[in-house]
Protein backbone atom coordinates (compact mmCIF):
# COMPACT_ATOMS: atom_id res chain seq x y z
CA UNK A 1 0.00 0.00 0.00
CA UNK A 2 2.65 2.46 1.04
CA UNK A 3 4.80 0.97 -1.71
CA UNK A 4 2.31 2.04 -4.36
CA UNK A 5 2.12 5.50 -2.88
CA UNK A 6 5.90 5.72 -2.82
CA UNK A 7 6.17 4.74 -6.47
CA UNK A 8 3.66 7.30 -7.67
CA UNK A 9 4.24 10.62 -5.96
CA UNK A 10 1.69 13.39 -6.18
CA UNK A 11 4.36 16.02 -6.61
CA UNK A 12 5.57 14.88 -10.02
CA UNK A 13 2.40 14.54 -12.06
CA UNK A 14 2.47 12.87 -15.46
CA UNK A 15 0.90 14.35 -18.58
CA UNK A 16 -2.15 12.15 -18.22
CA UNK A 17 -2.74 13.37 -14.68
CA UNK A 18 -2.49 17.00 -15.76
CA UNK A 19 -4.90 16.37 -18.64
CA UNK A 20 -7.25 14.59 -16.23
CA UNK A 21 -7.23 17.59 -13.92
CA UNK A 22 -7.80 20.10 -16.71
CA UNK A 23 -10.67 18.13 -18.25
CA UNK A 24 -12.10 17.75 -14.76
CA UNK A 25 -12.07 21.52 -14.28
CA UNK A 26 -13.81 22.04 -17.64
CA UNK A 27 -16.42 19.43 -16.71
CA UNK A 28 -17.01 21.05 -13.34
CA UNK A 29 -17.33 24.47 -14.95
CA UNK A 30 -19.80 23.20 -17.54
CA UNK A 31 -21.82 21.51 -14.80
CA UNK A 32 -21.94 24.74 -12.81
CA UNK A 33 -23.10 26.72 -15.84
CA UNK A 34 -25.72 24.03 -16.50
CA UNK A 35 -27.41 24.63 -13.16
CA UNK A 36 -26.93 28.40 -13.01
CA UNK A 37 -27.74 29.62 -16.54
CA UNK A 38 -31.12 31.26 -17.05
CA UNK A 39 -31.46 29.95 -20.62
CA UNK A 40 -33.18 26.59 -20.64
CA UNK A 41 -31.77 25.17 -23.88
CA UNK A 42 -28.29 26.46 -23.05
CA UNK A 43 -28.47 24.46 -19.84
CA UNK A 44 -29.13 21.31 -21.87
CA UNK A 45 -26.25 22.09 -24.22
CA UNK A 46 -23.85 22.76 -21.34
CA UNK A 47 -24.96 19.40 -19.98
CA UNK A 48 -23.61 17.91 -23.22
CA UNK A 49 -20.23 19.49 -22.47
CA UNK A 50 -20.27 18.18 -18.91
CA UNK A 51 -21.23 14.64 -19.94
CA UNK A 52 -18.71 14.66 -22.78
CA UNK A 53 -16.03 15.81 -20.34
CA UNK A 54 -16.90 12.84 -18.13
CA UNK A 55 -16.47 10.54 -21.14
CA UNK A 56 -13.00 12.00 -21.72
CA UNK A 57 -12.17 11.35 -18.06
CA UNK A 58 -13.19 7.71 -18.49
CA UNK A 59 -10.96 7.51 -21.56
CA UNK A 60 -8.04 8.90 -19.60
CA UNK A 61 -8.66 6.23 -16.97
CA UNK A 62 -8.38 3.62 -19.80
CA UNK A 63 -12.08 2.69 -19.47
CA UNK A 64 -12.69 2.93 -23.20
CA UNK A 65 -15.89 0.90 -23.27
CA UNK A 66 -17.52 2.89 -20.48
CA UNK A 67 -16.50 6.13 -22.19
CA UNK A 68 -18.23 5.31 -25.48
CA UNK A 69 -21.30 3.97 -23.69
CA UNK A 70 -21.41 7.25 -21.78
CA UNK A 71 -21.45 9.18 -25.07
CA UNK A 72 -23.97 6.81 -26.64
CA UNK A 73 -26.47 6.83 -23.78
CA UNK A 74 -26.13 10.26 -22.24
CA UNK A 75 -25.05 12.58 -25.04
CA UNK A 76 -26.72 10.69 -27.87
CA UNK A 77 -30.01 9.73 -26.22
CA UNK A 78 -30.70 11.37 -22.87
CA UNK A 79 -29.81 14.90 -23.98
CA UNK A 80 -31.70 14.43 -27.26
CA UNK A 81 -34.72 13.34 -25.23
CA UNK A 82 -34.25 16.36 -22.96
CA UNK A 83 -34.06 18.77 -25.90
CA UNK A 84 -37.08 17.05 -27.46
CA UNK A 85 -39.04 17.58 -24.26
CA UNK A 86 -37.93 21.21 -24.00
CA UNK A 87 -38.86 21.98 -27.60
CA UNK A 88 -42.23 20.27 -27.22
CA UNK A 89 -43.11 22.30 -24.16
CA UNK A 90 -41.26 25.58 -23.73
CA UNK A 91 -37.91 26.58 -25.17
CA UNK A 92 -37.78 30.37 -25.48
CA UNK A 93 -34.72 32.01 -26.97
CA UNK A 94 -33.16 34.23 -24.33
CA UNK A 95 -33.51 34.27 -20.58
CA UNK A 96 -36.38 32.82 -18.61
CA UNK A 97 -36.34 34.78 -15.35
CA UNK A 98 -39.15 32.67 -13.92
CA UNK A 99 -37.17 29.43 -14.33
CA UNK A 100 -35.76 29.72 -10.82
CA UNK A 101 -37.36 27.75 -8.04
CA UNK A 102 -35.98 29.68 -5.07
CA UNK A 103 -34.46 26.55 -3.60
CA UNK A 104 -30.98 27.67 -4.58
CA UNK A 105 -29.43 27.28 -1.12
CA UNK A 106 -31.09 23.98 -0.33
CA UNK A 107 -29.93 22.63 -3.67
CA UNK A 108 -26.41 23.86 -3.02
CA UNK A 109 -26.38 22.17 0.39
CA UNK A 110 -27.60 18.86 -1.06
CA UNK A 111 -25.08 19.05 -3.91
CA UNK A 112 -22.21 19.81 -1.54
CA UNK A 113 -23.22 16.98 0.79
CA UNK A 114 -23.53 14.51 -2.08
CA UNK A 115 -20.19 15.58 -3.54
CA UNK A 116 -18.50 15.30 -0.14
CA UNK A 117 -19.92 11.82 0.44
CA UNK A 118 -18.88 10.62 -3.03
CA UNK A 119 -15.39 12.08 -2.83
CA UNK A 120 -14.91 10.61 0.63
CA UNK A 121 -16.05 7.14 -0.45
CA UNK A 122 -13.98 7.12 -3.64
CA UNK A 123 -10.86 8.44 -1.96
CA UNK A 124 -11.24 5.97 0.88
CA UNK A 125 -11.72 3.02 -1.48
CA UNK A 126 -9.28 3.76 -4.29
CA UNK A 127 -6.65 6.01 -2.72
CA UNK A 128 -3.89 3.47 -3.20
CA UNK A 129 -5.08 1.91 -6.46
CA UNK A 130 -3.03 2.66 -9.53
CA UNK A 131 -3.73 1.78 -13.12
CA UNK A 132 -0.87 0.01 -14.84
CA UNK A 133 -0.79 1.68 -18.23
CA UNK A 134 1.89 -0.62 -19.64
CA UNK A 135 0.10 -3.92 -19.04
CA UNK A 136 -3.18 -5.03 -20.68
CA UNK A 137 -5.68 -2.20 -20.39
CA UNK A 138 -8.01 -2.68 -17.45
CA UNK A 139 -11.02 -1.05 -19.11
CA UNK A 140 -11.23 -2.90 -22.42
CA UNK A 141 -14.53 -4.38 -23.51
CA UNK A 142 -13.30 -7.91 -22.78
CA UNK A 143 -12.31 -7.16 -19.20
CA UNK A 144 -15.45 -5.11 -18.55
CA UNK A 145 -17.67 -7.84 -19.96
CA UNK A 146 -15.96 -10.57 -17.97
CA UNK A 147 -16.24 -8.76 -14.66
CA UNK A 148 -19.82 -7.75 -15.44
CA UNK A 149 -21.05 -11.23 -16.30
CA UNK A 150 -18.93 -13.20 -13.83
CA UNK A 151 -18.79 -11.12 -10.65
CA UNK A 152 -21.67 -8.70 -11.05
CA UNK A 153 -24.27 -10.70 -12.95
CA UNK A 154 -26.88 -10.59 -10.17
CA UNK A 155 -26.90 -6.77 -9.78
CA UNK A 156 -26.92 -6.54 -13.57
CA UNK A 157 -30.02 -8.72 -13.84
CA UNK A 158 -31.72 -6.91 -10.97
CA UNK A 159 -31.11 -3.61 -12.75
CA UNK A 160 -32.56 -5.02 -15.96
CA UNK A 161 -35.73 -6.07 -14.17
CA UNK A 162 -35.97 -2.66 -12.53
CA UNK A 163 -35.65 -0.89 -15.89
CA UNK A 164 -38.17 -3.26 -17.43
CA UNK A 165 -40.65 -2.49 -14.65
CA UNK A 166 -40.13 1.24 -15.16
CA UNK A 167 -40.66 0.86 -18.90
CA UNK A 168 -43.86 -1.12 -18.52
CA UNK A 169 -45.08 1.35 -15.91
CA UNK A 170 -44.40 4.30 -18.20
CA UNK A 171 -46.29 2.69 -21.06
CA UNK A 172 -49.26 1.83 -18.86
CA UNK A 173 -49.38 5.40 -17.51
CA UNK A 174 -49.22 6.99 -20.95
CA UNK A 175 -51.97 4.70 -22.23
CA UNK A 176 -54.29 5.68 -19.38
CA UNK A 177 -53.65 9.37 -19.78
CA UNK A 178 -54.68 9.41 -23.45
CA UNK A 179 -58.30 8.37 -22.90
CA UNK A 180 -60.09 5.81 -20.82
CA UNK A 181 -60.06 2.81 -23.14
CA UNK A 182 -63.09 0.56 -23.34
CA UNK A 183 -62.76 -2.46 -21.03
CA UNK A 184 -62.13 -4.79 -23.95
CA UNK A 185 -59.10 -2.83 -25.14
CA UNK A 186 -57.26 -2.73 -21.83
CA UNK A 187 -55.75 -6.25 -21.89
CA UNK A 188 -54.52 -5.68 -25.45
CA UNK A 189 -52.81 -2.50 -24.33
CA UNK A 190 -51.21 -4.32 -21.44
CA UNK A 191 -49.76 -7.09 -23.59
CA UNK A 192 -48.37 -4.74 -26.21
CA UNK A 193 -46.81 -2.74 -23.37
CA UNK A 194 -45.11 -5.83 -22.08
CA UNK A 195 -43.96 -6.76 -25.53
CA UNK A 196 -42.23 -3.45 -25.89
CA UNK A 197 -40.98 -3.66 -22.36
CA UNK A 198 -39.27 -6.95 -23.20
CA UNK A 199 -36.65 -5.01 -25.07
CA UNK B 1 9.18 11.34 -34.48
CA UNK B 2 8.19 8.46 -36.71
CA UNK B 3 5.07 7.89 -34.65
CA UNK B 4 4.05 11.52 -34.93
CA UNK B 5 4.60 11.44 -38.70
CA UNK B 6 2.51 8.29 -38.92
CA UNK B 7 -0.36 9.89 -37.01
CA UNK B 8 -0.22 13.05 -39.12
CA UNK B 9 -0.22 11.04 -42.34
CA UNK B 10 -3.21 8.98 -41.25
CA UNK B 11 -5.13 12.08 -40.24
CA UNK B 12 -4.33 13.73 -43.57
CA UNK B 13 -5.51 10.71 -45.55
CA UNK B 14 -8.75 10.46 -43.54
CA UNK B 15 -9.30 14.19 -43.98
CA UNK B 16 -8.75 13.84 -47.72
CA UNK B 17 -11.29 11.04 -47.89
CA UNK B 18 -13.65 13.19 -45.83
CA UNK B 19 -13.35 16.05 -48.31
CA UNK B 20 -13.55 14.06 -51.55
CA UNK B 21 -15.84 11.06 -51.05
CA UNK B 22 -18.96 13.04 -50.07
CA UNK B 23 -18.47 15.19 -53.17
CA UNK B 24 -18.14 12.11 -55.35
CA UNK B 25 -21.37 10.74 -53.87
CA UNK B 26 -23.04 14.10 -54.42
CA UNK B 27 -21.98 14.27 -58.04
CA UNK B 28 -23.09 10.67 -58.57
CA UNK B 29 -26.43 11.61 -57.10
CA UNK B 30 -26.80 14.48 -59.56
CA UNK B 31 -26.10 12.22 -62.51
CA UNK B 32 -27.88 9.05 -61.38
CA UNK B 33 -31.03 10.93 -60.38
CA UNK B 34 -31.02 12.79 -63.66
CA UNK B 35 -30.70 9.67 -65.76
CA UNK B 36 -33.34 7.82 -63.73
CA UNK B 37 -35.70 10.73 -64.40
CA UNK B 38 -34.87 10.92 -68.12
CA UNK B 39 -32.71 14.07 -67.82
CA UNK B 40 -29.02 14.70 -68.35
CA UNK B 41 -28.21 16.54 -65.14
CA UNK B 42 -25.30 19.00 -64.97
CA UNK B 43 -23.43 19.03 -68.29
CA UNK B 44 -21.43 22.28 -68.52
CA UNK B 45 -19.28 22.84 -65.42
CA UNK B 46 -15.81 21.41 -66.04
CA UNK B 47 -16.57 20.30 -69.56
CA UNK B 48 -16.88 16.52 -69.32
CA UNK B 49 -20.45 15.65 -68.24
CA UNK B 50 -20.44 18.45 -65.68
CA UNK B 51 -17.91 16.78 -63.40
CA UNK B 52 -17.02 20.07 -61.68
CA UNK B 53 -20.61 20.99 -60.80
CA UNK B 54 -20.17 20.51 -57.05
CA UNK B 55 -16.93 22.51 -57.02
CA UNK B 56 -18.81 25.31 -58.74
CA UNK B 57 -21.56 24.91 -56.12
CA UNK B 58 -18.96 25.18 -53.37
CA UNK B 59 -17.59 28.42 -54.85
CA UNK B 60 -21.15 29.73 -55.09
CA UNK B 61 -21.88 28.88 -51.44
CA UNK B 62 -18.64 30.53 -50.30
CA UNK B 63 -19.59 33.77 -52.04
CA UNK B 64 -23.02 34.02 -50.44
CA UNK B 65 -23.68 36.24 -47.47
CA UNK B 66 -23.67 34.52 -44.10
CA UNK B 67 -26.95 35.65 -42.54
CA UNK B 68 -27.84 35.14 -38.90
CA UNK B 69 -31.50 36.03 -38.21
CA UNK B 70 -31.94 38.92 -35.77
CA UNK B 71 -34.05 36.88 -33.36
CA UNK B 72 -31.76 33.86 -33.41
CA UNK B 73 -29.49 32.62 -30.64
CA UNK B 74 -26.27 33.70 -32.36
CA UNK B 75 -23.68 31.40 -30.84
CA UNK B 76 -25.73 28.21 -30.96
CA UNK B 77 -26.87 29.05 -34.48
CA UNK B 78 -23.28 29.44 -35.67
CA UNK B 79 -21.97 26.42 -33.82
CA UNK B 80 -24.62 23.99 -35.11
CA UNK B 81 -23.10 23.16 -38.55
CA UNK B 82 -19.80 22.17 -36.95
CA UNK B 83 -21.58 19.93 -34.44
CA UNK B 84 -23.45 18.29 -37.31
CA UNK B 85 -20.37 17.72 -39.46
CA UNK B 86 -17.47 16.84 -37.16
CA UNK B 87 -18.84 13.52 -35.80
CA UNK B 88 -18.73 12.02 -39.29
CA UNK B 89 -15.08 13.00 -39.61
CA UNK B 90 -14.35 11.23 -36.32
CA UNK B 91 -16.27 8.13 -37.40
CA UNK B 92 -14.30 7.90 -40.65
CA UNK B 93 -11.16 7.54 -38.52
CA UNK B 94 -12.35 4.20 -37.18
CA UNK B 95 -13.59 2.51 -40.37
CA UNK B 96 -11.10 -0.06 -41.71
CA UNK B 97 -10.89 -0.45 -45.47
CA UNK B 98 -8.24 -3.19 -45.64
CA UNK B 99 -6.84 -6.01 -43.52
CA UNK B 100 -3.51 -4.39 -42.69
CA UNK B 101 -2.54 -2.13 -39.81
CA UNK B 102 -2.15 0.75 -42.25
CA UNK B 103 -5.65 0.52 -43.70
CA UNK B 104 -7.52 2.11 -40.81
CA UNK B 105 -7.18 5.56 -39.28
CA UNK B 106 -7.18 4.33 -35.71
CA UNK B 107 -7.89 0.86 -34.32
CA UNK B 108 -10.35 1.15 -31.44
CA UNK B 109 -11.10 -1.58 -28.97
CA UNK B 110 -14.79 -0.70 -28.79
CA UNK B 111 -15.12 0.41 -32.41
CA UNK B 112 -18.80 -0.39 -32.88
CA UNK B 113 -19.76 1.58 -29.79
CA UNK B 114 -17.51 4.44 -30.86
CA UNK B 115 -19.05 4.84 -34.31
CA UNK B 116 -22.65 4.52 -33.12
CA UNK B 117 -22.09 6.87 -30.18
CA UNK B 118 -20.40 9.54 -32.24
CA UNK B 119 -22.91 9.29 -35.09
CA UNK B 120 -25.69 9.96 -32.59
CA UNK B 121 -23.96 13.19 -31.54
CA UNK B 122 -24.28 14.59 -35.06
CA UNK B 123 -28.03 14.86 -34.63
CA UNK B 124 -27.45 17.41 -31.85
CA UNK B 125 -26.34 19.77 -34.63
CA UNK B 126 -29.75 19.57 -36.31
CA UNK B 127 -31.48 20.07 -32.97
CA UNK B 128 -29.36 23.12 -32.16
CA UNK B 129 -29.99 24.54 -35.62
CA UNK B 130 -33.72 23.95 -35.33
CA UNK B 131 -34.00 25.63 -31.97
CA UNK B 132 -31.57 28.52 -32.46
CA UNK B 133 -33.10 29.72 -35.75
CA UNK B 134 -36.12 31.23 -33.94
CA UNK B 135 -38.36 30.00 -36.75
CA UNK B 136 -41.33 27.76 -36.21
CA UNK B 137 -40.61 25.65 -39.27
CA UNK B 138 -37.07 25.13 -38.05
CA UNK B 139 -38.36 24.14 -34.63
CA UNK B 140 -40.75 21.64 -36.17
CA UNK B 141 -37.87 20.23 -38.18
CA UNK B 142 -35.78 19.91 -35.03
CA UNK B 143 -38.64 18.14 -33.24
CA UNK B 144 -39.07 15.69 -36.07
CA UNK B 145 -35.32 15.07 -36.14
CA UNK B 146 -35.30 14.23 -32.45
CA UNK B 147 -38.34 11.96 -32.71
CA UNK B 148 -36.77 10.16 -35.65
CA UNK B 149 -33.44 9.67 -33.89
CA UNK B 150 -35.10 8.30 -30.76
CA UNK B 151 -37.09 5.83 -32.84
CA UNK B 152 -34.31 4.57 -35.10
CA UNK B 153 -31.31 4.54 -32.76
CA UNK B 154 -32.59 1.42 -31.02
CA UNK B 155 -32.98 -0.93 -34.05
CA UNK B 156 -29.62 0.29 -35.36
CA UNK B 157 -27.91 -0.55 -32.07
CA UNK B 158 -29.62 -3.93 -31.85
CA UNK B 159 -28.62 -4.85 -35.40
CA UNK B 160 -25.02 -3.86 -34.70
CA UNK B 161 -25.14 -5.83 -31.44
CA UNK B 162 -26.21 -8.91 -33.38
CA UNK B 163 -23.17 -8.82 -35.65
CA UNK B 164 -20.91 -8.07 -32.68
CA UNK B 165 -22.34 -11.18 -30.99
CA UNK B 166 -21.65 -13.23 -34.11
CA UNK B 167 -18.04 -12.07 -34.30
CA UNK B 168 -17.43 -12.18 -30.56
CA UNK B 169 -15.79 -8.77 -30.63
CA UNK B 170 -16.81 -5.12 -30.85
CA UNK B 171 -13.72 -3.97 -32.72
CA UNK B 172 -14.44 -3.13 -36.36
CA UNK B 173 -11.35 -4.80 -37.88
CA UNK B 174 -11.98 -7.76 -35.58
CA UNK B 175 -15.51 -8.15 -36.93
CA UNK B 176 -14.31 -8.17 -40.54
CA UNK B 177 -11.54 -10.63 -39.66
CA UNK B 178 -14.13 -13.01 -38.24
CA UNK B 179 -16.37 -12.73 -41.31
CA UNK B 180 -17.30 -15.79 -43.39
CA UNK B 181 -19.41 -15.77 -46.51
CA UNK B 182 -22.30 -17.59 -44.82
CA UNK B 183 -22.72 -14.66 -42.44
CA UNK B 184 -24.43 -12.87 -45.29
CA UNK B 185 -27.64 -14.99 -45.25
CA UNK B 186 -27.32 -15.38 -41.47
CA UNK B 187 -27.21 -11.62 -40.76
CA UNK B 188 -29.22 -10.36 -43.72
CA UNK B 189 -32.17 -9.18 -41.61
CA UNK B 190 -29.83 -7.29 -39.32
CA UNK B 191 -28.09 -5.76 -42.32
CA UNK B 192 -31.35 -4.47 -43.79
CA UNK B 193 -32.51 -3.12 -40.42
CA UNK B 194 -29.15 -1.40 -39.90
CA UNK B 195 -29.17 0.17 -43.34
CA UNK B 196 -32.76 1.37 -43.13
CA UNK B 197 -32.30 2.76 -39.63
CA UNK B 198 -29.12 4.48 -40.78
CA UNK B 199 -30.98 6.08 -43.68
CA UNK B 200 -33.55 7.35 -41.21
CA UNK B 201 -30.84 8.73 -38.95
CA UNK B 202 -29.35 10.60 -41.91
CA UNK B 203 -32.82 11.90 -42.82
CA UNK B 204 -32.42 10.68 -46.37
CA UNK B 205 -35.51 10.05 -48.49
CA UNK B 206 -37.84 8.24 -47.93
CA UNK B 207 -37.17 9.24 -44.31
CA UNK B 208 -36.75 12.98 -44.94
CA UNK B 209 -39.75 14.11 -42.90
CA UNK B 210 -37.55 16.51 -40.84
CA UNK B 211 -36.67 18.50 -43.98
CA UNK B 212 -39.92 17.92 -45.88
CA UNK B 213 -39.78 20.87 -48.27
CA UNK B 214 -43.48 20.83 -49.12
CA UNK B 215 -44.47 21.22 -45.46
CA UNK B 216 -41.76 22.90 -43.41
CA UNK B 217 -39.53 24.51 -46.11
CA UNK B 218 -36.23 22.88 -45.18
CA UNK B 219 -36.73 21.99 -41.53
CA UNK B 220 -33.92 22.89 -39.20
CA UNK B 221 -31.78 24.34 -42.00
CA UNK B 222 -34.37 26.84 -43.28
CA UNK B 223 -32.58 29.94 -42.00
CA UNK B 224 -29.07 28.92 -43.04
CA UNK B 225 -27.21 30.50 -45.92
CA UNK B 226 -23.83 30.30 -47.59
CA UNK B 227 -21.09 28.12 -46.19
CA UNK B 228 -22.96 27.07 -43.08
CA UNK B 229 -25.77 25.68 -45.23
CA UNK B 230 -23.17 23.93 -47.39
CA UNK B 231 -21.69 22.35 -44.26
CA UNK B 232 -25.08 20.81 -43.42
CA UNK B 233 -25.32 19.42 -46.94
CA UNK B 234 -21.76 18.11 -46.67
CA UNK B 235 -22.73 16.44 -43.37
CA UNK B 236 -25.54 14.62 -45.16
CA UNK B 237 -23.24 13.26 -47.86
CA UNK B 238 -20.46 12.44 -45.40
CA UNK B 239 -23.17 10.58 -43.50
CA UNK B 240 -23.96 8.53 -46.60
CA UNK B 241 -20.29 7.59 -46.97
CA UNK B 242 -20.06 6.66 -43.28
CA UNK B 243 -23.29 4.64 -43.28
CA UNK B 244 -22.39 2.70 -46.43
CA UNK B 245 -18.85 2.10 -45.16
CA UNK B 246 -20.19 0.86 -41.83
CA UNK B 247 -22.75 -1.45 -43.43
CA UNK B 248 -19.97 -2.84 -45.62
CA UNK B 249 -17.68 -3.43 -42.68
CA UNK B 250 -20.29 -4.85 -40.33
CA UNK B 251 -22.45 -6.95 -42.65
CA UNK B 252 -20.91 -7.32 -46.10
CA UNK B 253 -17.48 -8.55 -45.07
CA UNK B 254 -15.43 -5.45 -45.82
CA UNK B 255 -12.29 -6.46 -47.68
CA UNK B 256 -13.36 -10.10 -48.19
CA UNK B 257 -14.23 -10.96 -51.77
CA UNK B 258 -14.33 -13.93 -54.14
CA UNK B 259 -10.75 -13.22 -55.23
CA UNK B 260 -7.88 -10.83 -54.66
CA UNK B 261 -8.57 -10.49 -50.94
CA UNK B 262 -4.88 -10.16 -50.02
CA UNK B 263 -3.65 -6.95 -51.50
CA UNK B 264 -6.66 -5.59 -53.30
CA UNK B 265 -8.97 -5.97 -50.32
CA UNK B 266 -9.42 -2.22 -49.96
CA UNK B 267 -10.85 -2.20 -53.48
CA UNK B 268 -13.60 -4.58 -52.36
CA UNK B 269 -14.45 -2.30 -49.46
CA UNK B 270 -14.66 0.72 -51.73
CA UNK B 271 -16.69 -1.19 -54.32
CA UNK B 272 -19.23 -2.40 -51.79
CA UNK B 273 -19.47 1.07 -50.29
CA UNK B 274 -20.04 2.58 -53.73
CA UNK B 275 -22.79 0.06 -54.55
CA UNK B 276 -24.54 0.85 -51.27
CA UNK B 277 -24.23 4.57 -51.95
CA UNK B 278 -25.88 3.94 -55.31
CA UNK B 279 -28.72 2.14 -53.51
CA UNK B 280 -29.14 5.17 -51.24
CA UNK B 281 -29.54 7.41 -54.28
CA UNK B 282 -31.81 4.89 -55.98
CA UNK B 283 -34.13 4.82 -52.94
CA UNK B 284 -34.34 8.61 -53.02
CA UNK B 285 -35.53 8.58 -56.60
CA UNK B 286 -37.90 5.65 -56.12
CA UNK B 287 -39.86 6.08 -52.92
CA UNK B 288 -42.22 8.83 -51.78
CA UNK B 289 -41.69 10.40 -48.39
CA UNK B 290 -43.08 8.52 -45.39
CA UNK B 291 -45.52 10.38 -43.16
CA UNK B 292 -44.48 11.06 -39.56
CA UNK B 293 -46.77 8.37 -38.08
CA UNK B 294 -45.69 5.87 -40.74
CA UNK B 295 -42.08 6.62 -39.83
CA UNK B 296 -42.65 5.88 -36.16
CA UNK B 297 -44.75 2.82 -36.92
CA UNK B 298 -42.13 1.36 -39.24
CA UNK B 299 -39.49 1.63 -36.55
CA UNK B 300 -41.39 0.47 -33.50
CA UNK B 301 -43.57 -2.24 -35.01
CA UNK B 302 -41.29 -3.61 -37.72
CA UNK B 303 -37.61 -2.79 -37.30
CA UNK B 304 -37.35 -3.28 -33.53
CA UNK B 305 -39.05 -6.73 -33.54
CA UNK B 306 -37.02 -7.76 -36.61
CA UNK B 307 -33.74 -6.78 -34.98
CA UNK B 308 -34.74 -8.61 -31.79
CA UNK B 309 -35.50 -11.71 -33.87
CA UNK B 310 -32.12 -11.33 -35.54
CA UNK B 311 -30.40 -11.22 -32.15
CA UNK B 312 -32.27 -14.37 -31.08
CA UNK B 313 -31.26 -16.12 -34.31
CA UNK B 314 -27.65 -15.04 -33.87
CA UNK B 315 -27.64 -16.37 -30.34
CA UNK B 316 -29.13 -19.72 -31.34
CA UNK B 317 -26.74 -20.27 -34.25
CA UNK B 318 -23.83 -19.17 -32.10
CA UNK B 319 -24.69 -21.75 -29.44
CA UNK B 320 -25.30 -24.50 -32.02
CA UNK B 321 -22.02 -24.07 -33.90
CA UNK B 322 -19.94 -23.81 -30.74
Amino acid sequence: MSLAAAQHGFLSPTGVEIAFLLVGLVTLGAALVTVTTRQLVHAALWLVVALGGLAVEYLLLTAEFIAWVQVLIYVGSVVVLLLFGLMLTRAPIGRSPDADSGNRWAALAVAAAAAAALVWVVVDAFRTTWIDLDGPAAGTTRVTGQSLFQNWVLPFEALSVLLLAALVGAIVLSRKAAADPPPGAAPAARTSGEKEGAR
Amino acid sequence: MNDALDVVLRLLVVFGVFLTFPLIVGQTEHKVMAHMQGRLGPMYAGGFHGWAQLIADGVKFAQKEDVVPAGADRRVFQLAPAVALLPYLLVLLAIPIGPGEGAVGQVLDAGVFFVLAVMGVGVLGSLMAGWASANKFSLLGGLRTAAQLLAYELPMLLAAASVAMAAGTVSLPGIVHAFHWWWLPWQIVGAIVFFVAGLAELQRPPFDMPVADSEIIFGAYTEYTGLRFALFLLAEYAGIVVLCGLTTVLFLGGWHGPWGADGLGWLWTLLKTAVLAFVVIWLRVTYPRLREDQLQKLSWTLLVPLSLAQIALTGIVKVVIR
